[in-house]
């Protein structure tokens, strides 16, 4: 038996013992490299990437200005599992929720991962900037921050508090709650920084992030507000599971009502997503069962930098959706359904201003790809 | 005399520090402190009221369901408008399923590891196939090195009490756990959308009717829910109770508690909820007092505010001055509320005890067994401390789950008769006030709402841990965490674990504590209700 052979098997045997056979394992690497926008061929690959870590990757998760909705998401996780994700892949070397060490022994964790080094560094929950409003272990949260950003070797910002300050830090910003990229800008620290917005994370997002570093040992390619592309690179309402409602004029005007039954369009009762970028409609929430608009919640716009103050007035229709050739802002809309013909270029067109009004066109993408 | 601090505090939700004062081996006083705030309600003044159920959820990341559906009670109040009984159904399903998610949390991955030791059960002599396999994972995780969150705890301390066998078995239960409380999430984001933060209760009811799929989804989801709860969850309660027994008058506190009730009926009256309405003073059972809003008072003599008499919430005034930790003077961001000017514990325990006293039947029987199975027949006083709140959370979570079967059964019944409303609509009036009660898995949940010029003016929350991880008031009452650490053992202040569990069994949420007010603006928070 090879080297190789040998760590797979006894690779397979630690995931045997949780009642994953190697076809699971193989099924949960393929459903990753669609995540990764990969072909089902590199699923082979990233078995074998896996199979063949000898040490796990350290992670120093940090909770800061936050509600914990980060971490129970991320708890969340379907493929693979937390129980995998902390077990088998990744070394959570300080996450203060789930960690048994308490107090002391706790800031001796965090102690010793500073000196060590080397570790993905976490971050949960926008940054207060005010004197005594943030502490952790009698210090101020920006300063934790600093300690630890140094010796990491990336950075995720994980959320809508830890990219721009997500809701606590909506105006008029009580804590003057910064994200994580202002804070690195503030303190002069350079660091690979991936932004996942939403609130909360979705934790295969995370997990995408993470498994893509691993396997090619380097942070996916970024949009220009510091979002994997794989992730951020369509509207919601690009792949909505109601977008054929809206090109044919079908729309929901009360909740819970017929139309909403038959799936018809939210965007008249205030949905977001021909503005929020986000794959949402195809990953979903919660092993996929279900997803805001699925459930007839409207979108709020939470996978955006500046989300809340940018979508405040979650009900009001989005304004600024002017549909070429038909005329008028909104009434543009109610229209589609009347002129059928033109319903797929309206559609086509709805994409083309929605990409112009949040400041983006496919070729700025193209041309900042990547760069941070 | 001994100080001890503990900062952080881990396992659970939010950043909190406790002091303790040790002599003769015995805590003589205690501290709780608050160490982050967030201003929300400064943050939805002048908003439009219908995205509050958004932004509350926000609070809190572990019962954003909760924040949420009190938040649409306060507008549903204010605005006159009541959901139609599928929509109260489908609201209490989706809470419903975020309390059975958020015990099962607490239970194996806040709580238990103050109770069973990890590392011994690599000295367990298992037959079972399955629990050697976790065994040998757990050995090879061990010998690697790389503990990640099992590192430099207490092991081996001499109050880990279980044997090696029931230890390995805690561990597996802990692995299985973690995909339980996953797959309880999926049933709250069958109708929520998603979890956490749930996108289908706004005021009115629930924007969607559930099909076919979602309801046949449902049950089984649910009845696979049941089926781990009675199997697995209660056993390892009753595996794991006896050898802690001994515990059970451990972390009393004042024997005070208040529920407002959840899960409502479909009369809406908040005594005849699932979980009803209710307060108990100084353990005197089976006297169930009314809880009316009216008595509640916050205290700020030793919160970092400028002194103020103690007023309702309604009326509150809230003056915020941070001058430093002095746990003579001034020591936390949460305020002290008091019910008739009494300290009150929250959570399932209460819940459990209000029911129990109230005479509801399920909650009864339940406690009624539990009494028996531990040879105190007719005697709820033992369960003050921390066992009983460990037993009341598993009681509550079983008790929850049979509930939620029903509610999936009555709404399919609804269904079939033709009755398919979910939502009523309403318009937001130019000036409303309106008050939302409930209950979030860590205890009494209230929001006040006061709308005008069809915009927030004001906005106010009384949440479960600020009850709970208080300071003591004017009078020099302790908090309830305070106080149920008092008289607590420790036999090794370098490795507090006593006092770990203590805390713990109130499964602080401290995101929901320390959120109220703006330091800086010295803002007057001024709310009246009509």
């Amino acid at each position: 038996m090879s080297k190789k052979d040998e760590v797979s098997k006894q690779f397979l045997e630690a995931l045997e013992f949780r009642g994953i056979n190697r076809r699971d394992f193989l099924k949960y690497c393929g459903a990753t490299a669609a995540l990764l926008g990969l072909s089902e061929g590199y699923g082979p690959k990233i078995a074998a990437a896996l199979e063949k870590a000898t040490t796990r990757q350290p992670v120093v998760w940090l909770n800061f200005a936050s509600d914990s909705g980060c971490t129970e998401a991320f708890i969340k996780a379907t493929y693979p599992s937390p129980a995998e994700v902390i077990l088998d892949i990744l070394s959570v070397d300080y996450n203060e929720t789930i960690m048994a060490a308490a107090g002391k022994q706790a800031e001796e964790l965090l102690e010793k991962s500073k000196k060590t080094g080397g570790y993905i560094l976490i971050v949960e929950g926008g940054i207060p900037t005010k004197k005594g409003h943030g502490m952790i272990g009698n210090k101020e949260m920006l300063d934790v921050f600093k300690e630890m950003a140094g010796p990491a070797v990336a950075v995720l910002a994980i959320g809508s508090c830890a990219t721009t300050g997500g809701v606590p830090a909506a105006k008029p910003n009580p804590s003057q709650i910064i994200g994580t990229s202002e804070a690195l800008k503030k303190l002069g620290i350079s660091k690979p920084l991936v932004n996942l917005d939403l609130c909360p994370v979705n934790p295969e997002y995370l997990v995408g992030v993470v498994v893509n570093y691993l396997l090619l040992g380097k942070i996916p390619e970024l949009d220009q507000h510091g979002r994997p592309k794989m992730f951020y690179g369509q509207t919601i309402h690009d792949n909505c599971e109601r977008r054929a409602h809206f090109d044919a004029g079908r729309f929901v005007e009360k909740f819970g009502s017929a139309e909403e039954g038959l799936g018809y369009c939210l965007y008249k009762m205030g949905c977001k997503g021909p503005m929020t970028w986000s794959a949402c409609p195809k990953i979903q929430y919660n092993a996929r069962t279900s997803w805001c608009i699925k459930a007839g919640g409207p979108c709020i716009g939470c996978a955006e930098p500046g989300w809340t103050d940018k979508f405040a007035g979650f009900y009001e229709r989005l304004p600024g959706v002017t549909i070429p050739g038909i005329g008028g802002v909104e009434k543009g809309a109610d229209s589609i359904g009347t002129v059928a013909a033109v319903a797929t270029a309206a559609g086509i067109a709805i994409h083309a201003v929605a990409t112009a009004a949040s400041g983006r066109t496919k070729d700025k993408d193209e041309k900042d790809g990547g760069k941070k | 005399m001994a100080r001890i601090t503990i900062d952080p505090m881990t396992r659970i939700e939010g950043h909190l520090r406790i002091d303790v004062e040790i002599e003769g081996g015995q805590v003589k006083d205690a501290w709780t402190t608050g160490t982050l705030f967030r201003g929300f309600e400064i943050i939805l003044q002048g908003r439009d009221p219908r995205d509050a159920w958004h932004i509350t959820q926000r609070i809190c990341g572990v019962c954003p369901t909760s924040h949420g559906h009190t938040s649409s009670m306060s507008m549903d109040d204010a605005f006159k408008v009541r959901p139609p009984d599928n929509g109260r159904i489908i609201r209490n399903i989706i809470e419903g399923a975020q309390f059975v998610h958020s015990h099962i949390l607490w239970f194996y991955h806040l709580n238990a590891l103050d109770y069973v030791d990890v590392v011994s059960a690599l000295k367990a002599q298992p037959k079972e196939a399955s629990l050697k396999k976790v065994q040998a994972k757990l050995k090879s995780f061990v010998e690697s090195g790389q503990l990640g969150p099992f590192a430099n705890a207490y092991w081996g301390h001499p109050e880990y009490k279980l044997s090696p066998e029931v230890n390995l078995i805690a561990v597996a239960h802990y692995l299985e756990a973690l995909e339980m409380q996953a797959k309880a999430a999926q049933v709250s984001a069958l109708f929520g959308g998603r979890m956490p933060m749930t996108m289908t209760s706004p005021p009115g009811g629930v924007t969607h009717v559930p099909s076919v799929d979602d309801l046949k989804n449902y049950l089984f989801r649910v009845k696979e829910l049941q089926a781990w709860i009675d199997n697995v969850f209660i056993n390892d309660l009753l595996a794991i109770a006896p050898s802690y027994l001994y515990a059970a008058g451990v972390g009393k506190g004042h024997g005070n508690f208040l529920s407002w009730g959840v899960f409502e009926d479909a009369s809406f009256d908040p005594k005849k909820r699932l979980l009803p309405r209710g307060a108990i003073f100084a353990a005197d059972f089976p006297k169930v007092h009314d809880a009316v809003p009216g008595d509640v008072t916050e205290d700020t003599s030793h919160g970092w505010y400028k002194n103020s008499k103690p007023l309702n919430p309604a009326v509150g005034v809230t003056e915020p001055e941070y001058t430093g930790y002095d746990s003579n003077k001034k020591y936390t961001w949460a305020k002290a509320p008091r019910l008739q000017n009494k300290p009150m514990e929250v959570g399932a325990l209460a819940r459990m005890l209000v029911a129990y006293a109230s005479g509801q039947p399920t909650a009864k029987k339940l406690i009624d067994d539990t009494l028996k199975a531990i040879g105190h027949p007719g005697q709820p006083q033992v369960l003050l401390g921390i066992v009983g709140r460990i037993a009341a959370r598993t009681l509550e979570c079983k008790m929850v789950a049979d509930a939620m079967l029903q509610w999936g059964m009555d709404l399919i019944e609804n269904i079939k008769k033709g009755n398919t409303a979910v939502y009523n609509d309403y318009t937001i009036p130019d000036k409303a006030q309106g008050i939302g009660l409930w209950e979030a898995p860590r205890g009494a949940l209230g929001h006040w709402i006061d709308v005008d010029g069809k915009k927030i003016k004001n906005y106010q929350c009384v949440v479960p841990t600020t009850w709970n991880v208080c300071p003591r008031d004017d009078n020099g009452v302790r908090g309830p965490i305070e106080e149920a650490l008092v008289g607590t053992k420790v036999a090794n202040a370098e490795k507090p674990l006593e006092i770990l569990r203590v805390v713990h069994s109130f499964d602080p949420c401290l995101a929901c504590t320390v959120h109220v007010i703006h330091p800086e603006s010295n803002r007057i928070m001024d709310f009246k209700v009509s």
